[in-house]
């Protein structure tokens, strides 16, 4: 593997959740330390398995691994450090200040940016040097800061009157305010990052257009803050010996390698290593050794037969869905869920059965709206870009409200504007300009605003004001939008999830979110299922016997409704492959395929 | 010299950049803020999410939260007393509880340049 060649003393595994950087993390520090370097491995994944790979426990502490000489590991828990740091800030005052003011500065405090600074407030002792870390040659992380972290550490003006007396003056670092660390550990630990002779960064992925379209940018924005060192490794490559038997593995197969040939331009000059997928679970040491040696010739060994699947498809959600006759879909889920390509699917079902539909997607590629525009009878698509709408609303208020401002000040408020909630703000607002229609018609986005964005935007009473100023129809001004989104008859979320750990972790994290603002998901969608595909190849059933649990997890635990849609031999572009995702329009899709 | 407290309400920025709307008087406060601590004013700002504790250790403060409820911030003291609430003040106010002479005389010194110490 390129990239443990040559390695140094930081190695940085980033991607998307559910691509296996954790597991390729596990083995490379497996590697490392068999090959006699002292290695420290971190881990922040929530799903926090770690100590479940290696079978002990370990926890928030340096813990030797016993059956692997010379590696030690540590979990970090983002959500837990976010917690302690919110208890820090609030205990204090709890029974002191009245009780809606302590609700509403936790709720200020549950954003995905304390998460991340608190997370990253968790490992800066790690990254500068001190008893803590000189007994290691090399310090694995399975996960890496955003740039915004990083860049809001970097800005000097961010530090001038910050962690010294005058706290506060720059926004997005108000986590950093309850955090006791000194400034010169933050500034030793972000040039440690900044540093090519001390940190690289490798870049985990599936063979997939969208993942590494994602993988592009943050190979960008973090090259640009100065980790320039970077290696791509794509996960979980489909053996060419699988395509013989099975019809679906040889198209998985063929889309993989053309994907990989038509990697992006900016990805094409980094060092690449290809992982092979395996039919064996990623858990045990001897599992992980494997990981990283076989390679793609490994044939498939699986004890399983057919998988048997009978769960209910997306056609029977769209069913109760299509009985209202109007109202408002939403789907939502982290980046790389296929959210575009299910909305997609909903609105053309729908549309399919006569009812109008207005389809909004804010999928980057624009491939899929364009290819439905106007193609079907009742559906029209319209299409917001996340990076125009953010780039809009940045220079808006950079010009408006920040005109006044001098060069520093501008500075950081640049930076602040570069916060993820910023793009969620500035999306949503395109899209509350379409969701007046939802009383008279469908409509369905492939997104949604986390209840955390919610919470503050109904406690400002910004986001009543943003929506109430767009209804011209006044009867509905009664309804405020907040009620609107809670009532399950007018809006509909689906929480979109794969049958794999870490993706149905983050989808609960999501659903908690929701619950928190009062909104309650409708239904959860499991996608890209190899069960429901009904595979022959060996290590496809290998990997749909693994699904099973995941699938099971979600019907007993998670959802009160939910639907499985199989992956597909060709990738759902058109309405024929848009419908087969339903499940139950195979002979009209299969008879316009030939 | 005479202190200035401001407390905020609870803001995840104190620039009010990720509401749905950028607050312009946040803004703007901020800046003039910035420029009175240049002349060497005394000011310091709490920011209800991330210093409740201020809050809750200023009698003025945390009377004035029970009484009137966040809604109502922030909260101006100068020296300890209420100087304002319910909005942010501006650049002149901030100079006058700050006793900075020279922006209150900025505004018009074309009117009476001569009176000036430059003597034209």
């Amino acid at each position: 593997m390129k990239f443990l060649e040559q390695p140094v003393r930081f190695l940085f595994f980033t991607g998307k959740g559910g691509v296996g950087k954790t597991s390729i993390a596990c083995a490379a520090a497996i590697q490392l330390a068999e090959s006699g370097k002292r290695v420290l491995l971190v881990s922040t994944d929530p799903a926090s398995n770690v100590g479940q790979v290696f079978g002990i426990s370990i926890g928030n502490q340096i813990t030797a691994i016993p059956q692997v000489a010379r590696l030690s590991a540590l979990e970090i828990d983002p959500q837990a450090a976010a917690q302690a740091y919110r208890d820090r800030i609030v205990g204090p005052v709890r029974n002191v200040l009245p009780d809606t003011v302590v609700k509403a500065i936790e709720e200020q405090l549950s954003g995905a940016c304390t998460t991340e600074i608190a997370a990253f407030d968790e490992f800066t002792a790690l990254l500068t040097n001190g008893a803590l870390t000189e007994k290691f040659d090399h310090i694995i992380f399975d996960t890496a800061p955003t740039g915004h972290t990083i860049r809001l550490l970097q800005l000097p003006g961010a530090w001038s009157g910050f962690l010294d007396q005058e706290k506060g003056d720059a926004s997005c670092l108000g986590p950093l305010a309850g955090l006791e660390k000194q400034r010169a550990q933050y500034k030793e630990a972000v040039d440690s990052l900044a540093d090519p002779k001390r940190t690289r960064l490798i870049l985990v992925a599936r063979a997939q257009a969208s993942t590494l379209r994602e993988v592009a940018r943050t190979h960008e924005e973090l090259g640009k803050i100065g980790l320039s060192q970077q290696y791509l490794v794509i996960n979980g490559v489909l053996p060419r010996t699988e395509a013989a038997i099975d019809p679906l593995a040889a198209a998985i197969c063929d889309r993989e390698q053309a994907v990989l040939s038509a990697l992006p331009d900016v990805l094409k000059a980094l060092p690449l290593d290809q992982v092979a997928l395996k039919p064996f679970n990623l858990v045990g040491i001897d599992a992980l050794r494997r990981l990283l040696t076989d390679n793609l010739s490994a044939q498939g060994i699986s004890e399983h037969g057919e998988v048997a699947f009978d769960r209910p498809s997306l056609s029977a959600l769209v069913d109760i869905i299509a009985a209202d006759k109007h109202g408002l879909v939403m789907l939502m889920g982290k980046g790389g869920v296929g959210k575009t390509t299910l909305a997609a699917a909903v609105a053309v079902e729908l549309a399919h059965r006569g009812h109008p539909v207005h389809l909004t997607t804010s999928d980057p590629a624009a491939h899929l709206s364009e290819t439905l525009n106007g193609s079907l009878d009742n559906l029209t698509v319209s299409r917001i870009d996340p990076h125009v709408e953010t780039e809009n609303y940045t220079q808006h208020v950079l010009e408006t409200k920040g005109a006044k401002l001098d060069a520093q000040g501008r500075a950081l408020l640049e930076e602040d504007l570069r916060s993820p909630c910023t793009e969620e703000i500035a999306v949503f607002q395109a899209f509350s300009r379409i969701i007046r229609e939802a009383g008279k018609k469908f409509v369905v986005m492939d997104t949604a605003p986390t209840g955390h964005t919610l919470l503050l935007l109904d406690a400002t009473g910004a986001y009543h004001r943003e929506i109430t100023r767009q209804l011209t129809d006044k009867s509905m001004h009664v309804i405020t939008p907040m009620m609107r989104l809670q009532d399950e008859k007018q809006t509909k979320i689906l929480l979109v999830t794969l049958a794999e750990t870490t993706p149905v972790l983050e989808a609960g994290e999501l659903q908690a979110d929701l619950r928190r603002a009062g909104i309650e998901p409708w239904a959860w969608i499991i996608n890209n299922s190899v069960a429901a595909a009904h595979p022959l190849s060996p290590l496809l059933r290998q990997r749909a016997h693994n699904e099973l649990k995941e699938i099971e997890a979600v019907a007993q635990h998670h959802a009160h409704r939910y639907a499985v849609v199989p992956l597909l031999r060709e990738e759902p572009v058109g309405i024929p492959h848009l419908l087969e995702l339903s499940g139950h329009a195979e002979t009209l899709a299969g008879s316009s395929r030939d | 010299m005479k202190t200035i407290q401001v407390f905020d309400p609870a803001l995840c920025c104190s620039a009010g950049v990720c509401g749905v709307d950028v607050d312009q008087a946040l803004v703007s406060f901020s800046a003039d803020v910035a420029w009175a601590k240049q002349n060497g004013a005394q000011i310091e700002r709490f920011n209800l999410a991330q210093q409740p504790m201020a809050f809750a250790e200023n009698v003025a403060a945390k009377n004035f939260l029970e009484r009137s409820g966040q809604d109502a911030l922030p909260l101006v003291l100068v020296d300890g007393e209420v100087a304002m609430a319910g909005r942010y003040p501006n650049r002149a106010e901030l100079a006058r509880w700050a006793d900075i002479l020279s922006v209150a005389t900025e505004p018009k010194p074309a009117g009476d340049c001569c009176s000036g110490s430059k003597g034209c």
